[in-house]
């Protein structure tokens, strides 16, 4: 064994998978996962845990790994993560703990995240369930929406005897985590379901169907239903258009649209309702994780795909991994490029996009080198579909249905990042309805945050 | 679970439900409507308030079977469950929030076309629970399609039938009743309130603008989540973009880019065409609709 280097995780084959919607990474085995932890150095001043916004005790989850206690590792993991299946998966390792590792300075860092799915996964697979706590302490408090802020937010306070019910708008619960992110990076069924499930089991009570702003609004829950704290976490899901002709032209989706019609609604499979326009040529507008999710959808359901982004390779926002997955799979990145118009068709369909060449000019305010239009470079691809991947925003349905809620120039909640808590007593709010679209852990990180926030605040009433 | 409590078919293939759905009934509003889920397979399928009774905790759907979806809601009976029911989604009618004083110096009139005649009729309920008099006009192509006339001749102070086929009321559409109300009959009205099919909402609105009367529609684009999260709803009002499940259903009339909605309204024709329109095209439009279709 190469002590410099990762044990690697075996994948499904790049030709197969495009195929499918199984998922991609199958994980490690005990043995490779012992290896693995073994390479790790269980450093006195660990800098991989400053790396991780939950500050998971990461060479000591490892050492259990190691010496083969899985229940141990997913007790320790389980004192910071209420999600670890879906963080071990999702995660950005390789810019947080991963990039931390002191492994990494000679060779590569210990595949952390891979070893906490790991442990998440054996615990799933025999069956170890957190327990409820023996008596609540008959507070009650509400959560909306049930993605991972919420779900952390929700489990941290029942561990702490609240009685707690989260409130989601859609039919099942997860938020992007079911709706967004696709079953070939995070199975639905056997990860985020068995999360869910482990939230419950504290004795959680989910209420699905239930859009707060119109069904009820957090003033009610609180003056009528007797919620003594309410946190928000409800997400950042109103998607951007560019604002070019043709946009509204059939064939024309947001990545939320297509994503959701895929993974919540199920279109990829014959036996749901749910349709979905597939497209032979598509291409997908943006260069994040969301782009890339998208693109490798439509590959799945058998197109053409293209990424239409403006920037060049090393400013695509999105994950190394899930690029270079994209590739392997067959995706065709057209960078340096920017869409000017969408060609429609007499019937309303998309016909194809006029685009431009760009080129990097000076670095703007953010640092990164500013694309600018190359003269005379335009050129027309022929398409019958285009997803438009730019980014969310804060829905202003809970902002602009209750009183007193202080929200900022780009529509995000205000709340401290300390311990969530907004401008309104007794509302706290984290996740991307506070920061705007960012990541599951940092999302975790501010349920979690909030948790104790709350608990203070009732402490004290 | 959302339990069925009442059933009725109303014409051929439109049915009448009250379902058992507390919060939706508690807050819901005329204007708003309801996403309905039947099972674990189903469609989002987004559906008009009608009605609703806040004690019961009941709200009144209508719809009519046209495609794979709305054919298997229609299969469910009295005592069967749908597993979701969200709501109320959008916005309430302007009318909701008017003072009675504005209101009683307007006068209104209100055009229902075909199975449209179901969300028109709780605007129409609450007007005369305010004891505000309106007008209504039901068009739909013969007899057997006019749904609610009873229900509507109770709270409407008059309403004119017409049919493309002569078969019931007037003979003609909903556009002729309304020239004949306007140029014969020396009716006068600031405000016309049309929910029909998206054909008969764009003439009814090319002739209110001639006019000169203040129109408003309520938009039936295919949506997801009704949630704004994914602008599938998206439609052009005044050269700005709107989703219609937060910013709508309901719009001013003369700004709605119409045939640009009836174009999306067809992006999925063909793929459920693979599997269910084989049996049967499900046009919204023919099957019991106003009457302006030939046009
Ligand atoms: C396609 C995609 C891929 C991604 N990939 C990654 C990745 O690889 N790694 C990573 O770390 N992050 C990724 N992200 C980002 C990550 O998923 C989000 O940052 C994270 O889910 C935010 O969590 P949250 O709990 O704040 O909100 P969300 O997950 O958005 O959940 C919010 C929930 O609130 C509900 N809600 C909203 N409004 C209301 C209301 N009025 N009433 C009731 N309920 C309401 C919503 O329906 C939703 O269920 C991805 C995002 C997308 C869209
Ligand atoms: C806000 C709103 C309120 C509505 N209120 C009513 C109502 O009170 N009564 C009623 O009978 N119908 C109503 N509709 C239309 C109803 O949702 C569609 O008829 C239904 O979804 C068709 O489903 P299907 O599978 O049976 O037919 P399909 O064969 O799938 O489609 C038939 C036509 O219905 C429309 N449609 C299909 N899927 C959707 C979708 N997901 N969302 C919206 N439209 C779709 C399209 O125009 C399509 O061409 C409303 C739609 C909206 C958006
Ligand atoms: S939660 Fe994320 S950042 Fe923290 S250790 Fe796990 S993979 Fe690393
Ligand atoms: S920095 Fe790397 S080697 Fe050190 S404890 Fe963390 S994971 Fe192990
Ligand atoms: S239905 Fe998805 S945004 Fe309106
Ligand atoms: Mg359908």
């Amino acid at each position: 064994m190469d002590v410099l280097k990762k044990v690697p995780v075996r994948e499904q084959d790049p030709k197969v998978r495009a195929t499918n919607f199984d998922e991609v990474c199958l994980g490690y085995n005990i043995e490779e996962a012992k290896e693995e932890a073994s390479r790790c150095l269980k450093c006195k001043n660990p800098k991989c845990v400053d790396g991780c916004p939950v500050s998971i005790d990461i060479p000591g989850f490892i050492k259990e790994v190691e010496a083969g206690n899985i229940e141990e590792a997913a007790k320790v993991i389980g004192q910071y993560s209420a999600l670890p299946a879906v963080c071990g998966r999702v995660c950005p390792q390789e810019t947080q703990c991963e990039q931390r590792c002191i492994r990494g300075i000679k060779g590569e860092a210990v595949s952390i995240g891979k070893l906490e799915r790991f442990v998440a996964d054996w615990s799933r697979e025999n069956n170890i369930k957190p327990e409820p706590p023996k008596e609540t302490n008959g507070k009650k408090v509400a959560v909306i929406g049930s993605g991972p802020a919420g779900l952390t937010c929700a489990g941290d306070l029942a561990k702490l005897g609240y009685e707690v019910t989260i409130f989601e708008a859609l039919h099942e619960p997860g938020g992007v985590l079911v709706y967004g992110i696709p079953e070939f990076r995070l199975p639905k069924e056997t990860v985020v379901k068995t999360e869910i499930d482990n939230v419950k089991a504290l004795g959680v009570k989910i209420e699905t169907n239930v859009v707060i702003g119109k069904s009820t609004t957090i003033d009610e829950l609180m003056e009528e239903e007797g919620f003594q704290a309410v946190f928000i976490g409800s997400g950042a899901g109103l998607p951007k258009f560019m604002g070019i002709p043709g946009e509204n032209a059939n064939g024309v989706f947001s990545a939320n649209e297509y994503l959701t019609r895929n993974n919540l609604m199920k279109a990829f499979d014959e036996n749901y309702d749910t349709p979905i326009a597939k497209g032979k040529k598509v291409a997908v507008v943006g260069g994040g994780n969301v782009a890339m999710d998208a693109a490798r959808t439509a590959l799945r359901l058998g197109a053409q795909v293209y990424i239409i982004y403006r920037r060049s390779e090393s400013e695509l926002p999105a994950r190394v991994e899930e690029v270079h997955h994209a590739k392997e799979e067959g995706v065709i990145f057209k960078l340096l490029t920017n869409p000017k118009e969408i060609l429609v068709d007499e019937k309303g369909w998309v016909k194809g996009m006029k685009c431009v060449e760009m080129e990097l000019g000076e670095p703007d305010a953010s640092g990164r080198r500013k694309p600018v239009e190359k003269p005379d470079s335009e050129f027309e691809i022929e398409l019958d579909t285009v997803i438009m991947s730019l980014g969310t925003s804060p829905n202003p349905l809970i902002s602009s249905t209750t009183t007193g809620l202080e929200t900022d120039k780009r529509r995000c909640i205000v709340a401290d990042e300390k311990n969530g808590q907004t401008s309104k007593e007794g509302v706290f709010a984290g996740g991307d309805a506070v920061t705007g679209a960012a990541t599951v852990i940092l999302a975790m990180g501010a349920g979690k945050a909030a948790a104790k926030g709350i608990h203070e605040y009732l402490s004290n009433k | 679970m959302y339990k069925i409590v009442k059933k009725e078919t109303l014409a051929p293939n439109i049915y009448l439900m009250d379902i058992e759905a507390p919060r939706v009934a508690k807050s819901c509003y005329p204007g708003q409507f309801v996403i309905v889920k039947m099972d674990e397979k189903g469609e989002r399928i987004p559906l008009t308030i009608c009605d609703y009774n806040r004690d019961l905790g009941t709200v009144t759907i209508v719809f009519q079977t046209l495609g794979t979806s709305t054919k298997r809601m229609a299969e469910y009976e009295v005592g069967d469950s749908y597993r979701d029911f969200s709501g109320p989604l959008g916005c309430k009618s302007e009318l909701v929030d008017e003072s009675d004083e504005e209101l009683r110096k307007k006068h209104i009139l209100f055009v229902a076309g075909g199975v449209g005649t179901a969300p028109v009729y709780p605007q129409v309920k609450m007007m005369k629970e305010r004891g505000i008099d309106v007008d209504c006009v039901i068009g739909a192509r013969n007899k057997d399609l006019i749904i609610l006339e009873d229900e509507m001749k109770k709270v409407a102070k008059n309403v004119y039938v017409a049919t493309d086929d002569g078969s019931y009321g007037m003979k003609g559409n909903v556009n002729d009743c309304i020239k004949d109300l306007v140029q014969n009959q020396g009716k006068q009205y600031d405000l016309v309130i049309a929910i029909g099919p998206v054909i008969m909402m764009k003439f009814v609105c090319i002739l209110t603008k001639e006019l000169g009367i203040k129109t408003i529609v309520s938009m039936n684009p295919i949506m997801v989540d009704g949630t704004g999260m994914c602008g599938a709803c998206r439609l052009t009002v005044g050269n700005e973009v709107k989703f219609a499940c937060v910013d709508g259903p309901e719009f001013d009339g003369h700004l709605v880019d119409f045939d640009e909605s009836m174009k999306r309204q067809q992006m999925y024709k063909t793929e459920e065409g693979r599997a269910a329109l084989k049996e049967k095209e499900g046009d919204t439009h023919k099957n019991g609709g106003c009457g302006c279709s030939d046009k």
